[in-house]
């Protein structure tokens, strides 16, 4: 605690990089594109693009429960190895991290489109080809191929340092495997569980590139309509409106999971 | 020691020598060329690199070239400022509203000799009146691509090809709002400069009605969509068909019958550039007759100098194509800048018309049933919780 200091070079590094520019949405987005008076009519055309934000949301929670679902399983298996394969596995993880996201998302393009690497081999036994892209199945797909190392990692550490003799307790106490893992592992990897679905669900919900390029036209999430706001439509002041509201939502809806799986284990501790 | 002394002494040596090698080569400048995506013969094919030529010939001017890939992201580039150009190649429509609102350098023309070999009829032009600001860099119309192994051809000749639903997913469509207005606005029968706001309203409409039926807004990845035959229909610049077709010989072209714009890009050098100079001997360099041909016979574009036209291969310059008869140019509109307000209307619109969206009830009723069930689950555990310690107390009591 004595030597606060050392938190220096990151506070400023806070301040620069994420406060002020903060602040320079939060003006961006009250003030007027022409004149640059204090105005609340971005946040008030944003009423037209809820439609958009819903579909971000949901299929962001789509995307994360199945991270979830798959991540869970691998992170246990995983945190059950031998530590040397362990190591393998947990880089195996890694590995696709390695390579640049835009990349991972354009050769899911090259499998899954109507004359890509998947289809045309369908075409070739005599198959008829399926609608694999431009669909929000893909989009989710999209989604959770990038960002499940995000759920494996968190997940991972937890069940790493649940002490092994607490299950041991349990087994002695007469809990059969499913009550092991229902009243010890499971309560115990909560935080995992938490830091996994914020680490999934955030950047999912405002991605923009996976969405373009998995996506159709019909599937635009709030990321494009952000990205277009500054690229395209020339209109920083909407942009930056859209954003705004994009970050309180996002802290609404972590919020409420904190807070839900918080008092969910206060209540499974005390069990 | 010594060893760390004398590699002081390099360090020292070498950081006395840098400013000195810097002056010695003698005023070396880099001009940034901003230009589209695939707008310029960059050397593939056996064919001119017009950059490298550009810099072997004038050794002291290096080039650092970026494209953009519609009028508007440039635009808002330039706006955006942080970043200087020397060179810019806008659309027709883009330089008046540079022009207009100042934001581009009047050219001198004596550092630009080659300027006489551009034919009278691309002088002077609507957008550029007294021809100030803008050498012409190539012409072109836009018509529709289409992929003939799949598409009928009784359904060809008009836009509305655009709008038939037999080839639902595999139609692309401009993503840029002036295009994409300017197409629906011909079909419509309505003027592509029109800035009337029901007219606009109407034509963005007719845009939203076609979303369902589009594989995706691009620009050049149309590229890539049409050579495959992922996409099989697409509305395109005429010159762009040329580079295509050498992919995919089943891929045509055709000018539709309501009309189409016809462009000129040109080019230009905006406000704040750092080398004029070297930026005009640039453009003298890229209009000069010998590699304007070999240049826009690469790109597949119109040149706009008949003695460019002399020193290209004969086929090329009779191609139908890149040099449209009188009677089917009479078809072809050149965009006018629209006013801020049209422009801005435009824009909202087109944003709309991108991120419409009209299947919600399913979200909305997910929404308010995954409301519901976190709040049924909180109360559901507090209660269970205030069961539990009451429940607790109750046995302390009794055992005490």
């Amino acid at each position: 605690m004595k030597r606060k200091w050392l938190s220096g070079p990151y506070v400023l590094w806070m301040v620069v990089f994420t406060l002020i520019p903060l602040g320079v949405v939060l003006y961006f987005a009250l003030t007027d594109a022409a004149t640059g008076t204090f105005t609340l009519s971005n946040l008030a055309k944003i009423a037209d693009y809820w439609p958009i934000f819903l579909r971000s949301i949901w299929l962001s929670i789509f995307a994360t429960l199945i991270c979830l679902v798959i991540g869970y399983p691998v992170a246990y298996f995983i945190a059950h190895c031998k530590p040397t394969t362990q190591r393998l596995l947990q880089m195996m993880i890694m590995l696709p991290m390695c390579i640049s996201f835009l990349l991972r998302t354009l050769a899911w393009v090259a499998l899954l489109d109507d004359t890509g690497i998947i289809n045309n081999f369908l075409t070739s036994i005599g198959l008829s080809p399926l609608p694999l892209i431009r669909n929000n199945g893909a989009v989710i797909l999209g989604m959770v191929y990038n960002y499940l190392p995000y759920m494996i990692l968190p997940l991972f550490t937890v069940l790493m340092k649940i002490d092994p003799r607490l299950v041991e307790a349990a087994e002695d106490l007469g809990c059969n495997s499913r009550q092991v893992f229902a009243r010890v592992i499971l309560p115990l990897s909560v935080p995992g569980i938490v830091s996994g679905i914020t680490m999934v669900f955030v950047p999912a919900v405002s991605t923009f590139y996976i969405s373009q390029k998995l996506g159709s036209p019909g599937t635009i999430l709030i990321g494009d309509v952000i990205e277009s706001q500054f690229k395209a439509a020339y209109n920083p002041n909407f942009g930056a409106a859209l954003s705004l509201v994009l970050m309180v939502l996002i802290f609404v809806c972590v919020g409420v999971m904190n807070r839900f799986t918080n008092d969910d284990e206060e209540s499974m501790v005390t069990l | 020691m010594k060893r760390l002394f004398s590699l002081l002494l390099i360090a020292v040596l070498l950081v006395h020598a840098l400013p000195f090698s810097v002056s010695a080569a003698e005023e070396t400048v880099t001009i940034n060329v901003y230009n589209w995506g695939q707008y310029i013969s960059d050397g593939t094919d056996d064919c001119i690199d017009v950059i490298d030529e550009f810099e072997a010939a004038y050794p002291n001017i290096k080039v650092n070239y970026m494209t953009f890939d519609s009028n508007e992201s440039m635009y808002t580039k330039l706006k955006a400022g942080g970043s200087t150009f020397d060179i810019i190649i806008p659309s027709d429509y883009m330089v008046q509203k540079l022009i207009e609102e100042d934001m581009l350098e009047q050219l001198d023309f004596s550092n630009i000799p080659n300027y006489q070999y551009i034919d009278d009829s691309f002088k002077n032009l609507a957008f550029d009146p007294g021809n100030l600001y803008s050498v012409p860099y190539t012409w072109g119309c836009v018509g529709v691509i289409y992929n003939t192994k799949y598409v009928d051809p009784a359904d060809v000749g008009s836009w509305d090809l655009l709008w038939n639903e037999k080839y639902a997913g595999k139609i692309l469509m401009f993503d840029n709002p002036r295009d994409a207005f300017a197409i629906a606005e011909s079909k419509l029968g309505y003027s592509i400069n029109t800035e009337d706001s029901t007219l606009l309203s109407l034509a963005a409409g007719e845009l939203r009605e076609q979303k369902p039926l589009v594989q995706a807004y691009v620009m050049d990845q149309i590229f890539d969509k049409m050579e495959r035959g992922e996409a099989w229909i697409a509305p395109y610049y005429a010159g762009d068909f040329l580079l295509m077709v050498e992919e995919n010989p089943d891929l045509d072209f055709y000018f539709p019958e309501e009309g189409f714009n016809l462009f000129v890009d040109a080019i230009c050098i905006p406000r704040g550039a750092e080398h004029k100079e070297a930026a005009e001997t640039f453009i003298n360099f890229l209009i000069s007759p010998e590699i304007c041909a070999q240049n826009l016979e690469y790109l597949g574009y119109s040149a706009p100098s008949t003695a460019a036209k002399e020193l290209m291969d004969p086929d090329f310059a009779a191609n139908p194509i890149a040099y449209p008869d009188g009677e089917t140019l009479s078809g072809g509109t050149a965009f006018m800048s629209l006013s801020q307000r049209g422009t801005q209307e435009m824009d909202s619109l087109w944003t709309m018309v991108k991120t419409a969206d009209t299947a919600t009830t399913v979200y909305l009723i997910l929404t308010v049933a995954a409301i519901a069930l976190v709040i049924f689950l909180w109360i559901f555990f507090k209660v269970r919780k205030r069961n539990r310690k009451a429940r607790r107390c109750a046995k302390w009591k009794t055992a005490q």
